[in-house]
């Protein structure tokens, strides 16, 4: 598997949430994903995104287009230096909220895309790596 | 500040969702249209989101959020033209928007108002007698 194209985008305001979902777009479109898939990238990402700013204090996004085969793929990844997820069975379940969310994020993101990583270590940060394949 | 503009026509309030919008973007929408409902006594809210490309679980409380409010408010929500796209990802994300009444386009949507206010006032009636 080849990695043809990688940036990075800080998420370190609210706004770069919009930030990040416009560059998940624009990748997406570029893998030629369907319009479906599309969407589901960006949503997925969006609320990646904002578990990032909002419980990981801020970090990073990175993109990358992948190319195996003649298959095309996009994996995003979330990192934080926050205080990571005590209990991550709990936090991966429906519903389940330690804020005043609806605790769909990670379980909405991980039904949204094709393969879905977390790992997150109690006060020193949390990563998620999600990808999507046409 | 940037806000979205919440149009009056009679008794309904018309909000269109042209921007991506920001977290306090729609922060500021729901609290606008919970005062503007209040301060006018509107019986309806139409909001577009015809031009949504996406809805996550931010957006998708505040479209509850509203429509929840509106109704203790004695006015009546409909979302109008969610794109497929969307509203297939909305159900795999898991948000059912229970509760939200939901319509194909303006047109339909404004009949729904008006059939909810027509409702509501004959029920008025009936009780008045
Ligand atoms: N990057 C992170 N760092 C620390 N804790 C996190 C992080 N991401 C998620 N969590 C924890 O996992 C819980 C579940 O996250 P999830 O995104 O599923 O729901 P939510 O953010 O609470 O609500 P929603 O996303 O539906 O608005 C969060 O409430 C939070 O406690
Ligand atoms: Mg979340």
């Amino acid at each position: 598997m080849a990695v043809t194209k990688s940036e990075v985008i800080p998420i370190r305001t609210e706004h770069d949430i919009v930030v990040a979902r416009q560059a998940v777009r624009r990748l997406s479109v570029e893998a030629a994903f369907g319009l479906v898939d599309q969407t589901k990238m960006v949503t997925a990402a969006s609320e990646l995104a904002r578990n990032t700013f909002i419980y990981g204090g801020g970090g990073t996004l990175q993109c990358e287009s992948l190319l195996e085969g003649a298959r095309r793929g996009l994996r995003l990844t979330f990192t934080d230096q926050g205080p990571g997820i005590a209990d991550l069975s709990l936090a991966m379940k429906d519903g389940w909220t330690s804020g005043s969310g609806m605790g769909l994020g990670l379980s909405g993101a991980k039904r949204l895309v094709n393969e879905f990583e977390i790992e997150s270590v109690h006060g020193q940060g949390t990563r998620v790596t999600i990808t999507r394949w046409k | 500040m940037d806000r979205i503009p919440i149009l009056r026509m009679g008794d309904f309030l018309l909000v269109t969702i042209q921007v991506d919008m920001h977290d306090q973007l729609a922060m500021t929408l729901q609290d606008d249209l919970t005062s503007q409902i209040e301060k006018t006594g509107a019986k309806g809210v139409l909001i577009d989101i015809s031009a949504l490309e996406m809805v996550d679980s931010f957006i998708g409380r505040m479209i509850a959020n509203i429509s929840g409010m509106s109704r203790i408010l004695d006015a009546s929500t409909v979302v109008v033209g969610m794109q497929p796209a969307v509203a297939i990802t909305l159900v795999e994300l898991g948000l059912s928007l229970a509760g939200v009444q939901t319509a194909l386009n303006v047109d339909r949507g404004m009949q729904r108002l008006r059939a909810d206010v027509a409702g509501k006032e004959a029920d008025d009636g009936r009780h008045q007698e």
